[in-house]
């Protein structure tokens, strides 16, 4: 068989892959697989920071469930991608990332651009290989790809010493990889199934508690005809927004520290939590002896290792979301005692009751004549897109009060880093987005500090035409912090003042893109549906109140139920 | 509780420091290791002692599953299991001790494998209680050095009937 190089099993492993969009950026120890994959179809995306590069390709993989693709140089080039590494690995979001390596004979030299970013990588990604034989070059790659997109997702690093990639291989023939150590479980147990069936029977309020998983699984359907078939209240974790319809009345919208009113109360309340794909994170259970006291706890989930690790679970369903869902659904439908109506009914007084809740505090904010409210500008943003919209966010209160005030209605809609609270992950990821729907609005909601992080991706979403909108919150403030320090602090504002940022009107304008400014409440919707019409990268600086907190609010290890409001 | 976890994973580069990752990322410590190829050169066993609460024990076992270059691991603590480990001690040996440190170790059926002018070392192996109340002896008499292999565990065989 003929030989071809290292860098043209690359391209051809990611031909198989379907890989046709990378996100990366070029260096020394790459330029040969550069040379290379410029001459082929597939589409690469230069960024301006390495860190955009991984952002980039988590917003496609987030918006699409494909694989993203980001190739790295060495040295400064990969440890430029480790927070977004990390991003991604906190959501559990799907990545090969390649990184350039010295050639193997100066590994451990301290050569020039040589980290062990194996090393580094190590506990941020799902897992990763250095490639020291050049056979194993192919395979490597189709084993990093399966075990990104498997089982409990998650970033899988390849490190690619220069001479393997620049080395003369033949190209093994496609075969799945066979991994003797890693065979999740994907089926649920049907005993499992049936016990957390018959527990749904006998519950008078229960509560569904649904987090990114049943995005992660393509699960949103199956979610929710068992929501509705069974009449289950559904609150969502900031990652699982969009698994059911935000708009839906059954929906309780987010739980936890900036949970709905409702949702925190429904779930104290419950006596039975079905959680589906999340995993009773501090940020949503509050203090947890105080978390779902009275209630006996269902837990579906593929990563065995998020069972009963902050809580115990009763029922523990290890399962990929949507087969698990699926299964239970069935249960239901064979199950002949069973009458869907007569049971959905039966659950009703619960629901009237939780809706009584949320009639009592909804979501909400006070007007302040021509000043605008950031909340405003969300619900703006909401309505003008018809819900319908991709929205990335940055970190902090802008992020909080997208997920409260953005109505979701579908999954991959929301992009956002939960987990890891990536300030500058919104602009690049949004970029990311944008390649996989090139017609669909894609909107940053921004903070002032947060879209500094990574504002130089302005430059590559006008290079590439793509006209994401960047929405900026601007309060001036670390506003996040800012409200922490209000609250608990003293009001000591120490260093979340942020009044010397640019004019970011005037800076977009610099990169290319559309500049829009909004300062009293009547311009904002103007300026949105001006943004919507452009066919460009927009930047709205929305000068918004600048002390607005975000509630309800839970202090951190509080119950959940002891809630500042409005 | 003290924990005696068994642990088969693919012998590659790397595999190992998942596994130390593991523990020091979640600030679990690790009391001994020891790690060496099985009868199949592709795989390593590893013999880990921890210590700490169920609630972590369990949760530590979970994540070792998860590793991708585990292959098994085994709680010993929910067995039956024998364990063992060896002890290097240079001890001083001069004419009025060494008479004294051959009776001492010819009772833990340990042995000199060096001697010098004023010093032996001697192996000892046993369980962990065995080396601890070796140590004790041999103490004030002098000890110059000590090594330990730390332990290795395998689980008994099933009884026959
Ligand atoms: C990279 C990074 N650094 C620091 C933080 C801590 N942090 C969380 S929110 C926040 C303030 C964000 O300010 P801004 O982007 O203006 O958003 P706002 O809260 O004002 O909406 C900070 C500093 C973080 N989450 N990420
Ligand atoms: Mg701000």
């Amino acid at each position: 068989m003929s030989k071809i190089t290292g860098s043209q099993a690359i391209i051809q492993c990611l031909k198989e892959e379907g890989v046709d969009l990378v996100f990366g950026y070029p260096g020394g120890a790459v330029i040969e697989l550069y040379d290379e994959l410029c001459k082929t179809d597939i589409k690469h995306v230069l960024v301006r920071h390495e860190q955009g590069a991984v952002h980039a390709a988590d917003g496609f993989a987030r918006a699409t469930g494909k694989v993203g693709v980001s190739i790295l140089t060495s040295g400064p080039g990969a440890t430029n991608g480790v927070t977004a590494i990390a991003t991604a690995y906190c959501d559990s979001i799907p990545l090969v990332v390649l990184t350039g390596q010295v050639p193997r004979a100066l590994i451990g030299n301290d050569a020039f651009q040589e980290v062990d970013i194996v090393g580094i990588t190590r506990p941020c990604t799902k897992h990763n290989y250095l490639v020291n034989d050049p056979e194993q070059l192919v395979p490597t790659l189709r084993e990093a790809f399966y075990l990104a997109a498997s089982g409990r997702p998650g970033p899988v690093l390849v490190d690619l010493p220069k001479d393997v990639i620049g080395s003369l291989i033949t190209y093994p023939k496609k075969e799945q990889p066979k991994m003797q150590t890693y065979q999740p479980n994907v089926e649920p147990h049907p005993g499992q199934v049936e016990k957390a069936c018959k527990a749904c029977l006998n519950a008078k309020k229960p509560v569904l508690y649904v987090g990114g998983g049943v995005i992660l699984a393509n699960g949103s359907k199956e979610l929710t005809q068992f929501a509705r078939k069974l009449n289950i209240p559904v609150t969502m974790t900031l990652m699982g927004l969009g698994a059911f319809p935000g708009t839906d009345p059954l929906s309780l919208g987010m739980l936890g520290m900036h949970g709905t009113y409702a949702a925190n109360m429904a779930v104290a309340k419950s006596d039975l939590l079905i959680a589906v794909g999340s995993r009773f994170d501090d940020r949503v259970t509050g203090k947890l002896e105080a978390f779902a006291p009275n209630a006996e706890i269902i837990h579906i989930d593929i990563d065995p290792t998020s069972i009963s690790k902050n809580v115990d679970v009763d029922i523990p369903i290890v399962a990929d979301c949507k087969q698990a869902l699926q299964a239970m659904n069935s249960w239901f439908e064979s199950h002949n005692a069973f009458d869907a109506d007569t049971f959905a009914a039966g659950n009703q007084p619960w629901v009237d009751r939780v809706l009584e809740w949320d009639k009592k505090h909804p979501l909400c904010y006070h007007e302040e004549g021509d000043i605008i409210k950031p909340q405003f500008v969300i619900e703006k943003i909401n309505e003008l897109t018809g819900g319908d919209a991709i929205i990335t966010t940055e970190v902090g209160q802008n992020q909080m009060w997208t997920a409260q005030f953005y109505k979701f209605n579908h999954p991959r809609r929301l992009l956002t880093s939960g987990g890891l609270g990536t300030m500058g992950y919104g602009l690049p990821a949004a970029i990311g987005a944008q390649f996989a729907f090139p017609d669909k609005p894609v909107f940053d909601i921004a903070g002032d500090g947060s879209i500094q992080m990574n504002i130089q991706e302005l430059a590559t979403a006008k290079q590439y035409n793509m006209p994401v909108k960047v929405a900026i919150l601007n309060n001036q403030y670390l506003g996040m912090v800012r409200q922490w320090q209000e609250l608990f602090y003293n009001r000591h504002y120490a260093s979340t003042v942020m009044d010397h940022a640019p004019d970011f009107v005037e800076l977009a304008k610099a990169y290319g893109a559309v500049g829009l400014r909004a300062k009293i409440k009547s311009e904002v919707e103007p300026v949105i549906k001006e943004a919507l019409s452009t066919n460009n990268v927009v930047v709205m600086d929305f000068s918004v109140s600048r002390e607005e907190g975000v509630f309800p609010m839970v202090p951190a290890g509080k119950p959940t139920t002891e809630m500042l409001l409005v | 509780m003290k924990h005696t976890l068994s642990v088969l994973l693919r012998n590659k580069p790397g595999a190992l420091s998942h596994v130390t990752g593991l523990f020091s990322g979640r600030c679990f410590n690790i009391e001994s290791l020891c790690v060496a190829e099985t009868i199949d050169p592709e795989v390593s066993c590893l013999t880990l002692v921890t210590r700490g609460k169920e609630g972590v024990i369990e949760q530590a076992i979970k994540q070792l599953h998860k590793l991708i270059d585990v292959i098994k691991v085994t709680d010993l603590n929910e067995k039956d299991f024998v364990e063992r480990e060896m002890v290097l001690i240079r001890v001083k040996a001069d004419a009025s001790s060494r008479a004294e440190v051959l009776r001492i170790i010819d009772i833990f059926r340990g042995k000199v494998v060096d001697v010098s002018a004023n010093s032996y070392t001697v192996e000892v192996t046993g369980s962990e209680s065995k080396i601890k109340a070796v140590i004790d002896i041999l103490k004030p008499i002098g000890i110059k050095e000590i090594i330990r292999t730390g332990t290795v565990a395998m689980a008994r065989a099933p009884k026959s009937k």
